[in-house]
């Protein structure tokens, strides 16, 4: 049932959440081809405020605020400078929202899954379609970012052709974030705390507006670690700077991110829907 | 599978019934703890294939929770439990594949259609589309919903989503239908509705398991029920059999008597072999009604009616529960 959170302890404890999930693949499309749906025919309204929102911080403090900064960072003006965090920035709102809102209310208002967990899917089948949905939906935002970047002449390096794969790895990381709270938590009303102690800091400085170099010294270690910093990064040295190298390291500290959160977000997932 | 009963040492390879086939629930000394409440208390179950099997009990009685185990979505604390000769514990998604269910409460995906409903079930049971989409058409006509296939969950009325939901546990053609209170909630006739498409199933050789909090739905539905109490089977047999074995045939009924319903059931206690105050009516369990009857009205009681009736159900459930099955 869907109704309590999932403890983090459970009958097997915490250790048993690293375990491997056994997961199919072919159901969990399944999850994820009804989301598709879905999407299909709702897209036009979901997504302009999804579009939109990176574009107008683009508008105000890329050229706005950008004017009274004459310094040029990195080579180029401030807009520019911003602009492939915000590409990062869309991607992890695009999965964050999915894995949050959309999924607690199939799981808790509508018992949706209480439902599909009696066919043949399994809730870590339901788990691993969710988390696919929210990257893709996450990747659709980004690289729509990325596109009006390219359109305004924002992409300074061949190896923006790469830029997409750091957005699904953006994409990724938050979704697993967002599943773990989801699964935990009683009450949709805790996602206010979830977004405005977690995601809303992250977005003001993880190095999106300013390096983090700039954060005072006790902040900086708590920036590295955090996944959009290496999201930002990773999208600034593929779309802006063209340092590979630097790319490569911060593509490898997301991918080792999910790597460790995968196994407990698809396990928390059972535990909230089988008791 | 069937073959892996005889693996199990303390348990004879009995698994399969008197035609070779396996039953449909087979469950020996099942438990389902939350924490210190036992909510399913060691029983044994035995679901034959064909028919309609019914689960009574009252409110927290352990329905649910033996349905649950039943359909693989939540593992029994202890006992054995085999579904269609398999074990829940085992292979669940080839299980779940051979099973059709409606949960209890309202589970439809409200962002899809009614179609979309049935089609994206057909999905998650591998249905191939060209076999998904014809077959969603002829459940639409079961479910009497062929005009509103394209509309949206929230604008069905109750009688609709419910019957949708029934639809929907048919999308792969299943073994055994597992149905939790499939009528609560609905009105008379839309409930009659319900029953009239569960009796087709029935006539087209499914197998039926159903919660009901409502005895006329067992009466009228099950060949077999049990009812359960506090997690425990309290008893067993055909609708006809329970009533038979736990109550008197007739039994006369005083509405609205003055003053303690207790104090008159001990008044007439002598009358008959099971005298019962609930609330503030007494009932007499009799072979005898007529005499009862006279005698009753020879004692000078005040009261505002007197009825004369065959048992039901509902008796059963009373003497068995000690309540009434809505409380
Ligand atoms: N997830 C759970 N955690 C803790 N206790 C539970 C849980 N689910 C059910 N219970 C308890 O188990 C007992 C049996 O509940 P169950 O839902 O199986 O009853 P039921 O017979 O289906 O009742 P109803 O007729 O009201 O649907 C109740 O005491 C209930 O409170
Ligand atoms: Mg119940």
């Amino acid at each position: 049932m869907s109704t309590r959170p999932a403890s983090l302890r459970g009958e097997d404890g915490v250790l048993a959440l690293l375990r491997p999930p056994s997961v199919s693949p072919r159901r969990a499309r399944r999850m994820w081809q009804r989301d598709l749906i879905l999407y299909r025919r709702s897209w036009k309204l979901n997504v302009l405020p999804n579009f939109f929102e990176p574009i107008l911080y683009l508008l105000s403090i890329g050229l706005g605020l950008g004017l009274y900064i004459g310094d040029r960072i990195l080579g180029v003006e401030y807009v520019e400078f911003i602009a492939p965090g915000l590409a990062a920035a869309a991607a992890m709102n695009g999965a964050v929202f999915e894995a949050t809102f959309n999924v607690f209310v199939k799981l808790r208002f509508a018992k949706l899954y209480d439902a599909v967990i009696t066919t043949p899917l399994e809730p870590e089948d339901v788990a691993v379609g969710e988390l696919a949905w929210a990257v893709t939906r996450s990747f659709i935002y980004g690289t729509a970012f990325l596109a009006v970047m390219g359109v305004l002449g924002f992409v300074h390096s061949p190896w923006a052709v790469l830029a997409p794969v750091g957005l699904l790895l953006t994409g990724l990381a938050f979704g697993l974030i967002g599943l773990i709270f989801t699964s935990l938590i009683p009450q949709i009303d805790l996602f206010s705390y979830f977004f405005t102690l977690f995601v809303t800091p992250l977005f003001l400085f993880s190095g999106i507006f300013f390096p983090i170099s700039r954060l005072p010294a006790a902040a900086q270690p708590v920036a590295w670690f955090t996944p959009l910093h290496h999201g930002v990064e990773l999208v600034r040295a593929l779309a802006l700077t063209g340092e590979i190298t630097l790319a490569g390291s911060h593509g490898l500290w997301l991918l080792g991110f999910s790597a460790l959160l995968y196994a407990p977000a698809v396990n928390l997932m059972r535990r909230r829907l089988v008791v | 599978m069937a073959g892996d009963v005889t693996t199990r040492p303390h348990e004879p390879p009995q698994a399969t019934g008197p035609h070779g086939a396996s039953p449909a629930v087979r469950a020996r000394g099942l438990h389902k703890h939350y924490g210190d409440i036992a909510a399913v208390d060691g029983i044994d179950l035995d679901v034959p294939l064909g028919g309609c099997f019914g689960l009574l009990g009252p409110n927290g009685a352990g329905k649910t929770t033996a349905i649950k185990m039943i359909t693989c979505v939540s593992p029994p604390t202890a006992g054995v439990l085999e579904v269609l000769g398999m074990d829940v514990r085992g292979d669940r998604r080839a299980l779940k594949g051979r099973l059709g269910v409606v949960p209890q409460g309202e589970t439809l995906d409200p962002d899809l259609t009614v179609r979309e409903n049935l089609l994206s079930f057909s999905a998650y049971h591998d249905v191939p589309r060209a076999v998904a989409a014809p077959r969603a058409d002829a459940l639409l006509g079961f479910g009497q919903l062929t005009g509103r296939a394209d509309s949206r969950v929230e604008e069905l009325s109750g009688g609709m989503q419910r019957r949708l939901l029934i639809a929907r546990a048919l999308v792969n053609d299943p073994e055994l239908l597992v149905l939790d209170e499939p009528t609560t909630g609905l009105d008379p006739q839309a409930r009659h509705l319900v029953w009239e498409r569960l009796r087709s199933l029935k006539r087209a050789a499914k197998t039926l398991l159903l919660t009901t909090h409502y005895m006329e739905e067992a009466a009228q539905l099950c060949d077999r029920l049990v009812v359960f109490e506090a997690g425990r089977v309290v008893a067993t047999g055909a609708p006809g059999e329970l009533i038979r074995g736990h109550v008197a045939p007739r039994v006369v009924e005083l509405h609205g008597v003055e003053g303690d319903a207790r104090d008159v059931a001990r008044l007439l206690a002598g009358l008959a072999r099971e005298v019962e105050a609930v609330a503030d009516r007494v009932l007499v369990y009799t072979d005898d009604g007529e005499s009862v009857v006279s005698r009753v009205r020879g004692a000078g009681l005040n009261h505002q009616a007197l009825l004369l009736r065959d048992a039901t159900l509902e008796d059963v459930f009373l003497r068995l529960t000690g309540r009434s099955l809505v409380d």
